[in-house]
């Protein structure tokens, strides 16, 4: 029954289509985004390459089980608007993760044509057909539950409580999203710069979420503006997810880390994406004047590589990304490291800062770095960068943005005393039902797992929105039966 | 959108506004801000929550009209509204009987104190007050302020109204006449704070600041507001705003204060030029101007 009419055997004869990109040189100097989507033809073409396996294994590579070969066959014949259909069974938000996924960690990953070809485009093709329906308007809004005079509240507003919300207004409930900025959509708005993400995309579906009957009320801060407790016992509702993120920036704790000229990728990009820095003096939110200065970020991941595109696109004349492991440990995705490097961003790996310099002013003017060399694995499993005595140099810089990680806001869970964290902060919640240790308390997303991907904190969304439903419907509150005691457990108790 | 409900001034460039902001009205103490935003083009900036009514729902805010956001801020009157109010924010006080506490407030830091000098009577301190400013119409909440204290001082740079001098003088001079002091909070310009904390130092007297780095989210998230205590950062929105001033390093807070001087002057310069097309972006306000045609 497949629509395709090309054997298996010259479909893998057909190259990977390119995505169509801004030419670098152009585009690392303004905030358009930088992919441009694949034309149908090329879709269609992409589409082609799939081989239709009767055991689909892109489908185990994603997180949420998006069910890659129904939708490409869906595209094949050319009937986008089942192909989103089928898509949002799985994944409410694709025209976010077609273009931020890691697919090559993921879906991408594991597709069969990648052992000996090139794998499926599978996040262009989301992309594409998530791009398609939203500009042919023929988006159909899921029905609506009957009212079930529930009322649950989501604490913060990015992707895991987000899908969250939309699972839950779904089935009837009455669903109000507390976020702390004035902005809804979490890293999406306030972290992923336009040039990857327009926002206009994310406020997209946030306002199809409000035509579905999503609450939102920004310019809350829960723990400060109300606490836990009282959105329960004072304003009714009946379950609450948390879902605050790992938004706490981390330092390095290294000399001259508060100079002028030295920011968190955190603040740089806050300034530039939320406040729109990057269009002062149109906006208020002044940013360093970047033009004809070097800038250098810390770090290797996705935070960096958006940090350092964009103080390029600031007018920086010179950039580079200072990381200290090797190339291949960067843990930022492969399209935008290669992206970050047509752009003319410089990447000086095995190497790391241990002190910034400034002037008397208090104004940065360079750091002192060391050379690194990689020892044994450590828990991550990657090599350990270790330092190499005496290979102290320096390097001119004007700006520094320091991106080594994140850590979880203690705000929600420090006026909540009976919500058990673990003992770097998170949250701990019951991996299947994501139940917290207080009654009617739920989280997922980042604050109960560290820092990872938004396709990640979607399936923890959902997820919620699974456990809270069956919660509210059933009344009961009791964790999953414990599994039968390790002999190691027994002789312990 | 939050409502203000009054509007006036208190001193030249000095405005009181209530706001509407049940939620906040409901939760803050003394010593907590909040940060706002005036319409979608504007940046957040904090202010302290100077006072509030919980029952009515407002709160009430004293803003001093230093740079483009606080000068629009102050143009705007009761009827109009704003875009974003988000708090409340940071720490309350260290409110407790110290016995005497001496509060200090600079300027518009005297807002700022208030809220706290008030916590510290209701607390059973012996309140005594110190308002400083350049001269006798930036001298603050005066009534207020005497309201809540045993003694109040009153300074002026120019000697147009009490004593000619500084906060510090007048606090130098209960240390010299032998009085004892156990708990000092100096809220004002940097120099002022970097004074009291250099004055009371070395009479190992408690002394507190509130600091006023640059802030921007207020939840802790991007760390801009980080300020250096003992050597160490620690973000003023979240572990602060208020620290032990005799570990405060004040080079770094100004260094930092002064980082986007250039652009807020550009900013300020823009507005000033032509404020009415910054009016206009303000949710609900209502051009005067306009009316005034019509009536006229
Ligand atoms: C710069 C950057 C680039 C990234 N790039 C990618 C990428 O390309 N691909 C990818 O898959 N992932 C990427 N990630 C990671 C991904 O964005 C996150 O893993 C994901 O957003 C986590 O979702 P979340 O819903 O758990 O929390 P978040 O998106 O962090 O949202 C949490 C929200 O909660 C709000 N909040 C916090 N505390 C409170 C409170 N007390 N009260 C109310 N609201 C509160 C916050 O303001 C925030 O809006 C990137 C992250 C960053 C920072
Ligand atoms: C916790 C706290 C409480 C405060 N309470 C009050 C108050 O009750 N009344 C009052 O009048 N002022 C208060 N301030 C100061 C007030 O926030 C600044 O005056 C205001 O941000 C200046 O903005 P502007 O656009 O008018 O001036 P600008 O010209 O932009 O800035 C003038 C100076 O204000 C500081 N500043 C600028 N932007 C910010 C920002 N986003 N956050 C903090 N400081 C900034 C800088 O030092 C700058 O040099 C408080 C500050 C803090 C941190
Ligand atoms: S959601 Fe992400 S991982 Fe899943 S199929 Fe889509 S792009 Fe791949
Ligand atoms: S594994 Fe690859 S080739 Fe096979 S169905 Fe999935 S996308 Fe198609
Ligand atoms: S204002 Fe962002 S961390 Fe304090």
């Amino acid at each position: 029954m497949s629509r395709n009419p090309i054997k298996p055997k010259e479909r893998v004869k057909i190259p990977r289509q390119k995505m169509p990109e801004q030419d670098p040189a152009e585009r690392a100097h303004n905030f358009q985004e930088v992919n441009l989507g694949l034309p149908e033809s090329l879709a269609h073409t992409e589409a082609m390459r799939c081989l239709e396996c009767k055991k689909p294994v892109c489908a185990h590579g994603c997180p949420v089980g998006v069910k890659v070969r129904e939708f490409v066959d869906l595209v094949l014949s050319q009937d986008y608007k089942a192909a989103a259909a089928k898509m949002r069974e799985d994944n409410v938000l694709p025209a976010i993760t077609g273009r931020v996924c890691p697919q090559e960690d993921q879906c991408e990953g594991t597709c069969v044509l990648g052992k000996k070809f090139e794998p499926l485009a599978i996040g262009y093709l989301e992309r594409f057909i998530a791009d398609w329906e939203a500009e042919s308007g023929e988006l159909g809004l899921p029905p609506r539950a009957p009212a079930t005079g529930k009322k649950v509240a989501c604490v913060g507003s990015g992707p895991a409580a987000l899908t969250a919300a939309g699972d839950l207004v779904q089935k009837g409930h009455d669903v109000t999203v507390f976020e702390a900025l004035h902005e809804i959509g979490g890293v999406l708005v306030y972290g992923i710069p336009e040039f990857r993400l327009p926002k206009a995309i994310v406020r997209r579906d946030v306002d199809n979420m409000r035509k579905m009957g999503v609450k939102f009320e920004t310019d809350v801060v829960v723990g400060q503006t109300v606490t836990i407790d009282e959105l329960m016992d004072d304003e009714g509702f009946d379950a609450v997810f948390v879902a605050t993120g790992a938004g706490l920036p981390r330092f390095l704790g290294v000399p001259g880390e508060n100079l002028n000229g030295v920011y968190s990728a955190n603040e740089f990009l806050s300034r530039v994406n939320l406040m729109k820095a990057y269009r002062f003096p149109e906006y208020d939110q002044p940013i360093y004047d970047c033009k004809g200065r070097t800038v250098a970020v810390v770090g290797g991941g996705n935070t960096a590589l958006d940090a350092i595109r964009t103080a390029l696109r600031l007018g920086a004349t010179k950039t580079f990304m200072i990381y200290r492991r090797s190339e291949k440990e960067m843990p930022g995705r492969a399209e935008e490291i290669h992206h970050a490097r047509d752009e003319g961003v410089e990447i000086q790996t095995l190497t790391h800062p241990v002190e910034f310099l400034g002037n008397d002013k208090g104004w940065l003017t360079g750091a002192r770095c060391i050379r690194m060399e990689l020892g044994e694995p450590d828990d991550s499993g990657r090599r350990r960068p270790v330092p190499i005595e005496g290979s102290d140099f320096h390097i001119p810089l004007d700006v520094v943005i320091i991106a080594v990680g994140t850590g979880p806001n203690p705000l929600v869970q420090s006026t909540t005393p009976d919500l058990a964290t673990n003992k770097w902060g998170y949250i701990e919640a019951d991996p299947k039902t994501l139940r917290t240790s207080k009654h009617g308390v739920f989280a997922g997303g980042d604050i109960v797992t560290g820092a990872a991907t938004v396709i990640l904190a979607m399936g923890a969304g959902r997820t919620a929105a699974a456990s809270i439903h069956e919660y509210l419907t059933t009344g009961v509150w009791e964790l999953p039966e414990p599994e039968a005691p390790s002999e190691d457990a027994a002789a312990g108790a | 959108m939050f409502s203000l409900l009054e509007a006036r001034f208190i001193a030249p460039d000095v405005k009181l506004f209530r706001i509407q902001a049940p939620r906040v009205a409901r939760k803050r103490k003394a010593g907590q801000f909040v940060i706002l935003r005036v319409h979608e083009t504007g940046e957040r900036i904090p202010i302290t929550i100077a006072d509030s009514d919980a029952e009515r729902g407002d709160i009430t805010i004293v803003v001093q009209g230093i740079g483009k956001t606080t000068k629009l801020l102050n143009s705007l009157e009761a009827g109009d509204s704003i875009l974003d109010v988000v708090g409340p924010l940071g720490k309350p006080s260290e409110v407790e009987d110290f016995g005497t506490a001496v509060v200090i407030g600079g300027g518009v830091g005297a807002a700022i104190a208030y809220p706290t000098a008030v916590a510290l009577k209701k607390a059973g301190n012996r309140v005594v007050s110190i308002l400083g400013g350049r001269t006798r119409d930036l001298v603050i909440l005066e009534d207020e302020i005497r309201a809540a204290s045993d003694v109040v001082h009153v300074t002026t740079d120019d000697g147009s109204y009490g004593e000619k001098g500084l906060v510090t003088d007048a606090l130098q001079k209960m240390i010299d006449a032998g009085e004892k002091i156990d708990y000092v909070l100096a809220i004002g310009p940097i120099p002022m704070m970097r004074a009291v904390a250099e004055t009371t130092r070395p009479h190992g007297i408690k002394t507190v600041v509130s600091l006023n780095s640059i802030m921007i989210d207020g939840t802790g998230m991007c760390g801009g507001c980080r300020v250096s205590i003992d050597g160490k950062s620690q973000f003023a929105c979240v572990d602060g705003p208020e620290f032990d001033a005799h570990r405060v390093d004040f080079d770094v807070l100004r260094n930092r204060n002064a980082m986007y001087r250039e652009a807020e002057t550009q900013a300020l310069n823009r507005f000033l030029a032509d404020p009415e097309s910054e009016l206009a972006r303000v949710p609900g306000h209502r051009c005067r101007l306009e009316d005034a045609e019509v009536e006229g």
